[in-house]
């Protein structure tokens, strides 16, 4: 067991990986010699050989393009997208070609990609360095799109990923991975002070589709993903709300068993994403509820999310929800 | 203080207004270009001028800039007698041409059948591959088992070649349970992994960059196997064709890359997908070498495809193919070609027919008649009405497809997650509405409240 930054953890997925199979390779913008522009593959070119860990043009859509090729021709490809603002060239490629390759062929043919991009904001990124898309993705069958929170889930997950047939899309906040987060921008909590920072060396899975639930609690359910699960987790200290935390881990396929349980329970709800609001995940999550919970509901569900504006960099920290935020909207549903 | 009046700024003192002297200048005009000929007009071609005996067949791992000529020139064996000549002379027995006269002939009928069941309503849609016949058969020829094809819509005498049963072929056109995907996608867009054939997709191009990324598994893995994939002339306009190029240029893996320049992307015409000469001469620019092929000279484009493939075995990288062909029928049958094309075009296109030219060859060398052509013809037209019969027995648009109707929620994922199980459960009628001990109507009087128990 060492303690791990998030860096580290998604690193340390990826050597294990390298190591136990060789059919993975890693390759994307800057990711062979020079490690990546987060480092999160710096060393593995060293370690593992320009074949298995390499640079590759700065073209997104020839980058999944040709993963997808290699991913049909029996390789496990783990290609990085230098920022999920970027992905959007490769979207022909991920959403028409990736996602539908097994159902359009009966299973003849399919591609174990895992797409791995830094999301989300808070590293004074602006417009392009900064958005979550995850909904685009969420919206197509046939990928599974997983956001960890910490580094144990980083690790775990991006394994479990690699190791999946089915294509993943691997969104790392980019927010935590030198450090956790309280909602305070000034502040970076170190990882060596979660006990979620402590990360076995060697291969372990976390598996896909399952949420965790971060903290108990009777009141109300707040639902996050990413960066927003320690913004919600400070809120709630902050508020003294008896509050159950849930840290979606996987946003699709969703588990929805462990988010109805707990709405059924507490019967009020609260959802959080950096995302702008609409047709972000959480209207997704809200239907569901609504769905599911409806004769279980106390009030309506609130979402506090990103504005439905582009991603303003000076005004960052006006953008992202923040404790004050979710703190009001928590006394909101449990005042109705 | 307010400062803020040293934010506005003055214009830059340099900047010139007005305009500048030119010496001769050109009209400043949007130039667009259209096809040479359109309805009303009267088509006339130049023939080809190349012959056979131009390009010389170098060595196949000649260095790309030896073969600049052979990009912007024209690769042909066969003359306009149906004789070979030339460097470029394949060593095909007559025992190969036979067969892929046979498979040419096989495509043709599978397409004109296909046509005439799809005008009775038997298949929703179809796209005949008339005139392009040697394209798909004489490329898929050149390549061996182990190696992965990844074609265009284009090209069912491709699939043929790789053996995939022509009662398959018409079941995936028809949709039915017979189909090897399910059913699941349009007519013509086949899949044969038995074969090592790629399924297709509707997104044009998107083949490219991923034939490059299986060729570069195959290097990875060190395998001596060859990745060819199709494209047409409008798809060359892709972002992907570059990609592709792109790729193939930095990391050279055993790949072999065709525009099929068929002169036609529905109504628009070659002339506004390049403003260039031709496709190979793309390949320049990529330090790749280029071959710019006779597309309906069996022989030469067979020649060209051995030469690219041997290259890409030996290690040499990726080729790029240009094969210049004609569409004879319309894009599909969901268009109607008089209203863009001229009439008569397809007849006085220079290239000829491929069928035509490669039986001619084999009449010339003894090893072919008028007779023989006629009793196969004859026999590959009643196989294509006795498969395509054969295939409406696995179902039809009038007597039900066959499918499972929960069918359609497999092969999304590898394992079905429980969302999509719930959605099966709900069309199959199984699902369970969310309980209620009372009507929804006096809940919503009392009020939402927390359920009972």
């Amino acid at each position: 067991m060492s303690t791990m930054n998030m860096i580290q953890a998604v690193r340390s997925a990826l050597d294990v990986m390298l190591e136990r199979d060789p059919d993975v390779c890693v390759f994307g913008e800057d990711a062979g010699y020079f490690g990546g522009v987060f480092r999160a593959t710096q060393g593995l070119q060293q370690k593992y050989g320009s074949r298995r860990v390499f640079d590759t043009p700065l073209a997104e859509g020839g980058i999944i393009g040709v993963a997808i090729g290699m991913g049909m021709n029996g390789l496990r490809p783990v290609p990085e997208i230098q920022f999920s603002d970027y992905m959007y060239p490769a979207f022909d490629q991920i959403t028409n070609e990736l996602a539908k390759l097994r159902y359009r062929s009966a299973g003849e043919w399919t591609a174990p990609l895992t797409i791995r991009t830094p999301s989300g904001g808070g590293i004074r990124g602006g417009l392009f360095h900064s958005q979550s898309p995850e909904a685009y993705y969420t919206h197509t069958p046939g990928l599974c799109v997983v956001m960890p929170s910490n580094p144990h889930d980083a690790k775990g997950l991006l394994i479990s990923s690699i190791e999946s047939d089915d294509p993943v899309i691997f969104f790392e906040p980019k927010r935590l991975y030198r450090g956790s987060f309280d909602g305070d921008p000034e502040s970076v909590p170190p990882w060596r002070d979660q006990p979620e920072a402590e990360v076995p060396e060697e291969h372990y899975r976390t598996p896909l589709g399952q949420a965790h639930i971060v903290r108990p609690g009777d009141e109300l359910t707040v639902i996050a993903w990413g960066t927003m699960v320690h913004v919600a987790r400070a809120a709630i200290q902050e508020a003294a709300i008896d509050a159950e935390l849930i840290d979606l881990c996987t946003l699709l396929p969703l588990d929805l068993a462990t988010i109805t349980a707990s709405v059924e329970k507490t019967g009020r709800c609260v959802v959080v994403h950096e995302a702008p609001r609409t047709c972000g995940f959480g209207a997704e999550v809200v239907a569901l509820i609504q769905e599911h919970c409806f004769w279980n509901m106390e009030s309506p569900v609130l979402r506090v999310t990103g504005w439905d504006t582009p991603f303003p960099c000076g005004q960052e920290w006006d953008y992202l929800p923040n404790r004050e935020r979710i703190a009001g909207a928590m006394r909101a549903v449990l005042a109705a | 203080m307010d400062d803020s009046s040293k934010l506005v700024g003055k214009a830059h003192p340099g900047a010139r207004t007005g305009s500048v002297p030119l010496k001769d200048p050109l009209p400043m005009v949007l130039r667009v270009p259209t096809a040479p000929y359109r309805p009303g007009d009267s088509p006339s071609f130049v023939a080809f001028s190349h012959q056979p005996d131009d390009l010389p067949r170098p060595d196949t791992l000649a260095s790309y800039e030896s073969l600049r000529e052979h990009a912007i020139g024209l690769i042909r064996v066969l003359d306009a007698d149906g004789s070979a000549r030339g460097d470029w002379q394949p060593q095909l027995s007559p025992q190969q041409l036979r067969s892929g006269l046979e498979m040419m002939l096989r495509a043709r009928h599978l397409d004109v059948r296909m046509i005439a069941m799809q005008r009775q309503g038997r298949l929703s849609f179809y796209v005949s591959s008339k005139g392009e016949e040697a394209a798909a058969v004489a490329g898929a020829a050149a390549y061996l088992h182990g190696d992965v094809l990844f074609p265009s819509y284009r090209q069912p005498g491709l699939f043929l070649v790789r053996g995939m049963p022509m009662v398959t072929i018409i079941c995936q056109s028809i949709g039915n349970v017979g189909d090897n995907t399910g059913g699941r996608q349009m007519p013509v867009h086949y899949s044969w992994r038995a074969g090592n054939v790629v399924s297709i997709s509707s997104p044009v191009g998107t083949q490219f960059p991923q034939a490059v990324g299986a060729a570069m598994a195959f290097a990875y893995r060190g395998e001596r196997h060859v990745v060819g994939t199709w494209i047409g002339d409008g798809t060359a306009a892709q972002g992907d064709f570059h990609y592709a190029l792109n790729f193939a240029s930095v990391f050279r893996p055993p790949c072999v890359l065709h525009v099929v320049d068929n002169q036609w992307a529905i109504s628009t015409h070659r002339s506004i997908a390049t403003g260039g000469a031709t496709f190979a001469a793309r390949a320049d620019a990529y330090r790749l070498p280029g071959l710019r092929v006779d597309g309906n000279d069996y022989l030469a484009v067979y020649a060209a495809e051995a030469w690219a493939v041997e290259r890409a075995r030996r290690g040499g990288g990726t080729t790029l193919i240009e094969l210049v062909t004609y569409r004879r029928d319309a894009h599909s049958t969901s268009d109607d070609p008089s209203q863009y094309r001229a009439a008569g075009e397809p007849d006085c296109w220079p290239g000829g027919d491929p069928i035509e030219r490669l039986k001619q060859h084999l009449i010339v060398i003894g090893e072919w008649s008028e007779e023989s052509h006629q009793s196969l013809n004859a026999a590959l037209e009643q196989e294509a009405a006795a498969t395509f019969q054969m295939a409406e027995s696995f179902g039809t648009n009038a007597t039900g497809l066959g499918h499972a109707s929960d069918a359609l929620f497999h092969d999304v994922y590898r394992e079905m997650p429980p969302h999509l199980q719930a959605q099966r459960a709900e069309a199959l009628g199984e699902t369970d509405a969310p309980q209620k001990e009372e009507p929804a109507i006096l809940r919503f009087v009392e009020g939402p409240r927390r359920a009972a128990g």
